[in-house]
C-alpha cells in the first residue's frame, strides 16, 4: 500500500522545533545518521509531515526526496498524525476470518476516514495492524492502550461513544 | 595491475582484479543484457536481467555487480540463464503498460528489444497493477510511470546532477519513482536538464513532444515559419538515422528542414557569435567598472535554472546575455522581420536544440524582444528526427544544402559552442584580438578543451594573465559555485554548461542504449565533429562573422548599446527550493 500523506495543517510548536534542531545538530556531521534523526523526529512530532521532513532535509543537507523515500519505505514511519485516540484494528489472520475487516470498514464509515487517516478535529485516527497476539479474543482492537475483544458490529458505536 | 584469468563462454580473457563478470564478458567480446546498470553511475544490481552462470557461485549471479575471479568459468547464455531472463522480463511486463504501437520509444526501447529477443509472453503474469497518472506538469518532460521498470537510472543521473528531485518512494509492488510528498515535478527544483530522459531505457520518460505544434504551423498559410538549429545538432542528428556517432550532417539537416517546409532555415550559430561579442563586451565593462566578477556564461538554461535555485544570491554573476537560442529568436522577429517586411506576429520561430531545458527557457519572462516570444517552439534533436521520419524523408540519401541568408553564416567559434569549453574558447579568441588590437593567427586554446568536468586555465592575453574556468554538469557547477560563495575563486570568467560535456551530451540528444553509453565516450566523439569543422573553417572568430558585422552596422547601436541591450539581454530570478 502507498503511504498516506497527511492533509492536516501542521501545528508544530516552537518547543518541538527546538528539540528537533538539537537532534539535527547532534547528528548532522554524518549523513548516514539520517534514519536515526527521522526516528527521533517521529518521537517528537508523532509523525513526519512535509514541514518536519523539510527541516530534516535542510538540517542534514540531504535532498528532501531522500528523506521522503526513506519515510515511505520503512513501515515504522508515519506521514499522518495520530488522533487523540488511535483506533488500531488487528487484521491478522485470526481476526480477519472473524470479520475484523467488516468492523474496520464500519469505523471508517462512521469516522469518514480511511486507514492511516485522522479526523479533521484530531480526535480519532484509524490504523490496521498485524497480529497483536490476542487471537483468543478475535476480532480485537486497541484504542490507545486499551484492548477490546470479541467485537461485533454493534460495538462500534459503543466504543466511539465512550471517547466522544 | 594484478590480473585474473577467467573464461566467458569458453573464451579465455584476462582482466584486472576486481572486475565484474560484465566487464570480463565485455573484454571477451560477449555482451550481457543490462537494464539498471550504468557504468560508475548506477551499479545497484536491481533488475536481474544480467544473470549468468559462474563456477563457484551458488545459483545465477548478477553479472553487473558480481566480481569475476581467477579460474572462473562464466556462461552467459545457457538454457537456465535464458529462462531466468525471460521470467524477469515477463514479471516486468506484468506491471507495464504495453503500448508499443504508440510509444515514442518503440524501436529504440531497451525493454522492448529484450522482450523481442527472449520471445516473452506479454500476459504471463497478470495481476494487481498499480495505475499512475502521467506527470505532464513541466514544459520539458512527461513521466509515465506505467511504463517504468524501476531501474533507477533516472534517479542516479539526477543525483549526478546534484539535484536529486526524484527517487524511489514506497515499497514492494507500490514502489514508484517520483518526488517528495508526491508533488509534481514542476513543484520541485528540477533544472529541466533532461538527463533523466536521455538515460531512461523505456518510454517512462520522454521529452514533451511539441512536434504537432510545428506541423500545425507549417500547415498554416498565414504563418512564416522559421527554424534555427543549435551548433551541436549537426554533430548528433545522424545517429537517429543509424549513422556513426560523430558524423557531421549539417548539409543533410538543412535540406531535411527545407523539405519539411520551413520558410527559412537559419543557423543558431550566428547568434552564438552574437552572444560572444555581447558577452565579451559585458566582461570588459565589468572589469573596467568594478562589476561583479567572475562573470559566468548564461547560454545553458539548465545551468541558469540551477544557479537560480541553488545559488540565488549569486545570480549577479550570470552574464545578462540571452542564450544563443533566444538571441536568434530575437533577431528573427526584429531585424529579419523588418528586413523582410513581415509582421513579427505572423512569424513562428522554431528552434531545434540539444536540450530539454530550452523548452523551459522559451517561456521565461523577459524573452520577447519584438513584443512576441523570441522563440515559439523548441524541439529536441529527437523530435526533429521524428518529423523527418513522418515526412518520409530518407535522411541518409538527402543532398547537402546550405543555410539560408541572412542568418545562416557561422564561424568556427560558434560551431564549438556545442562542446564544453567551446564558449570559453570562442570568447578568448575575440578577447585576444580586441585586447591586443591584432588579428591573431593562433586561435586554438587547447587548455579549455576536453571533456573533464572542471578545467582551469590561465591564459596570457596582451601580457596580462586571465584566469578562467570551464565546468560542465551541475555537480561541477556546484563545486565552482561553492568556491565563489566562499570567496576562494580568483577566476575572471567562467563557462558553465548544465549537462556533462556540454550540449553534445544534452538531454535532448539522440538516445543511445546504455551499452553504447558505457563503452563509447559520447561527449568526446560528438565534440570531435565540431572541433573538426571549426578547424576547417576560414572564419573562426565571432567578431569576424559577416552576420554579426551586418547586424551592428545596419541594426544595433554598437556592442551593448541601448537597442542591443533591450533585445539581447535578460534578467534572472531568485528561486526557492
Ligand atoms: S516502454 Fe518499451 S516496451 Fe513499453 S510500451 Fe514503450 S516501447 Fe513498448
Ligand atoms: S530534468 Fe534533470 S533535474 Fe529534472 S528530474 Fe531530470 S535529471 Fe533531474
Ligand atoms: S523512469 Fe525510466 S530510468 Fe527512471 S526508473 Fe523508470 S524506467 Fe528507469
Ligand atoms: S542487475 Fe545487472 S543490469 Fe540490472
Amino acid at each position: 500500500m502507498q503511504k498516506k500523506i497527511s492533509n492536516h495543517p501542521f501545528n508544530g510548536t516552537p518547543e518541538q522545533a527546538a528539540k528537533l534542531e538539537a537532534v539535527i545538530n547532534a547528528n548532522k556531521h554524518d549523513k548516514s545518521l539520517l534514519m536515526a534523526v527521522m526516528q527521533e523526529a517521529q518521537g517528537i512530532y508523532g509523525y513526519l509531515p512535509y514541514e518536519v521532513q523539510k527541516m530534516i532535509a535542510d538540517g542534514m543537507d540531504v535532498p528532501i526526496e531522500k528523506v521522503f523515500g526513506v519515510s515511505t519505505f520503512y513501515a515504522q514511519f508515519s506521514l499522518t498524525p495520530k488522533g487523540e485516540y488511535n483506533i488500531s484494528i488487528c487484521l491478522g489472520t485470526a481476526c480477519y476470518v472473524k470479520g475484523a475487516g467488516i468492523i474496520f470498514d464500519k469505523f471508517a464509515e462512521k469516522l469518514g476516514i480511511g486507514a492511516d487517516e485522522c479526523t479533521a478535529d484530531g480526535k480519532f485516527s484509524l490504523t490496521a495492524c498485524r497480529c497483536i497476539g490476542a487471537c483468543g479474543l478475535a476480532p480485537v482492537l486497541t484504542v490507545n492502550e486499551e484492548v477490546y475483544g470479541r467485537l461485533t458490529g454493534a460495538d462500534v458505536d459503543t466504543i466511539l461513544a465512550k471517547y466522544q | 595491475m594484478e590480473m585474473i584469468n577467467c573464461k566467458v563462454n569458453g573464451i579465455a580473457v584476462s582482466v584486472p582484479k576486481g572486475s565484474t563478470i560484465l566487464e570480463a564478458a565485455r573484454a571477451a567480446g560477449v555482451e550481457i543484457p543490462t537494464l539498471c546498470y550504468m557504468k560508475k553511475i548506477n551499479e545497484i544490481g536491481a533488475c536481474r536481467i544480467c544473470v549468468v552462470e559462474a563456477t563457484g557461485a551458488r545459483g545465477l549471479v548478477t553479472a553487473c555487480v558480481y566480481p569475476a575471479s581467477e579460474g572462473m568459468e562464466i556462461k552467459t547464455n545457457t538454457e537456465k540463464v535464458q529462462k531466468a531472463r525471460k521470467t524477469t522480463l515477463e514479471l516486468m511486463l506484468s506491471t507495464h503498460d504495453k503500448k508499443c504501437l504508440s510509444c515514442s520509444r518503440s524501436t529504440n526501447c531497451e525493454l522492448q528489444k529484450l522482450c523481442l529477443e527472449y520471445g516473452v509472453d506479454e500476459g504471463a503474469f497478470e495481476g494487481y497493477k498499480p495505475v499512475y497518472e502521467l506527470d505532464e506538469s513541466t514544459p520539458h518532460l512527461v513521466r509515465d510511470n506505467n511504463k517504468c521498470i524501476l531501474c533507477r537510472r533516472c534517479v542516479a543521473v539526477c543525483k549526478e546532477q546534484f539535484v536529486s528531485v526524484i527517487g524511489a518512494n514506497d515499497r514492494g509492488i507500490d514502489t514508484s519513482i517520483g518526488s517528495a510528498f508526491k508533488v509534481k515535478l514542476s513543484e520541485t527544483p528540477c533544472i529541466s536538464c533532461g538527463q533523466c530522459v536521455a538515460v531512461c531505457p523505456t518510454g517512462a520518460l520522454t521529452e514533451k513532444d511539441d512536434t504537432e505544434k510545428v506541423w500545425a504551423a507549417l500547415a498554416d498559410p498565414t504563418k512564416h515559419v522559421v527554424v534555427q538549429t543549435a551548433p551541436s545538432i549537426r554533430a548528433t542528428l545522424g545517429e537517429c538515422f543509424g549513422m556513426p556517432i560523430g558524423t557531421n550532417v549539417e548539409g543533410k539537416m538543412v535540406s531535411a528542414l527545407r523539405r519539411l517546409g520551413f520558410d527559412k532555415v537559419f543557423d543558431t550559430d550566428f547568434a552564438a557569435d552574437l552572444t560572444i561579442v555581447e558577452e565579451a563586451n559585458e566582461l570588459v565593462e565589468r572589469i573596467n567598472n568594478g562589476g561583479v566578477l567572475p562573470m559566468i556564461t548564461s547560454c545553458s538554461p539548465g545551468w541558469v535554472k540551477f544557479c537560480e535555485f541553488y545559488y540565488p544570491n549569486l545570480i549577479d554573476h550570470l552574464s545578462s546575455c540571452k542564450s544563443p537560442q533566444q538571441m536568434a529568436g530575437a533577431v528573427i522577429k526584429t531585424y529579419y522581420a523588418n528586413k523582410m517586411g513581415i509582421d513579427p506576429k505572423d512569424i513562428v520561430s522554431v528552434s531545434v536544440m540539444p536540450c530539454t531545458a530550452k523548452k523551459f527557457e522559451i517561456g521565461r519572462p523577459d524573452q520577447s524582444a519584438s513584443g512576441y516570444p523570441d522563440v515559439d517552439i523548441a524541439l529536441t534533436t529527437r523530435e526533429l528526427a521524428k518529423m523527418i521520419d513522418r515526412a518520409g524523408l530518407k535522411f541518409t540519401m538527402l543532398p547537402d544544402e546550405e543555410f539560408d541568408s541572412p542568418l545562416g553564416e557561422d564561424t568556427g567559434a560558434a560551431v564549438i559552442f556545442g562542446a564544453t569549453g567551446g564558449v570559453m574558447e570562442a570568447a578568448l579568441r575575440t578577447a585576444n584580438d580586441w585586447l591586443t588590437g591584432k588579428d591573431n593567427l593562433d586561435v586554438d586554446f587547447h587548455a579549455v578543451r576536453g571533456t573533464e568536468s572542471i578545467k582551469e586555465a590561465t591564459v596570457k592575453i596582451n601580457g596580462a594573465d586571465i584566469k578562467v574556468a570551464v565546468a560542465s554538469g551541475a555537480t561541477a557547477a556546484q563545486k565552482v559555485m561553492e568556491k565563489i560563495k566562499n570567496g576562494e575563486a580568483d577566476w575572471t570568467f567562467i563557462e558553465i554548461m548544465g549537462c556533462p560535456g556540454g550540449c553534445v551530451n544534452g538531454g535532448g540528444q539522440p538516445i543511445q542504449p546504455q551499452y553504447v553509453r558505457d563503452t563509447v565516450d559520447l561527449k568526446a566523439v560528438r565534440a570531435k565533429a565540431l572541433y573538426d569543422q571549426d578547424a576547417a573553417m576560414s572564419i573562426r572568430k565571432s567578431h569576424e562573422s559577416p552576420v554579426v558585422k551586418a547586424l551592428y552596422s545596419e541594426w544595433y547601436d554598437g556592442f551593448g548599446g541601448h537597442k542591443a541591450h533591450h533585445d539581447l539581454h535578460t534578467t534572472y530570478v531568485k528561486r526557492t527550493k
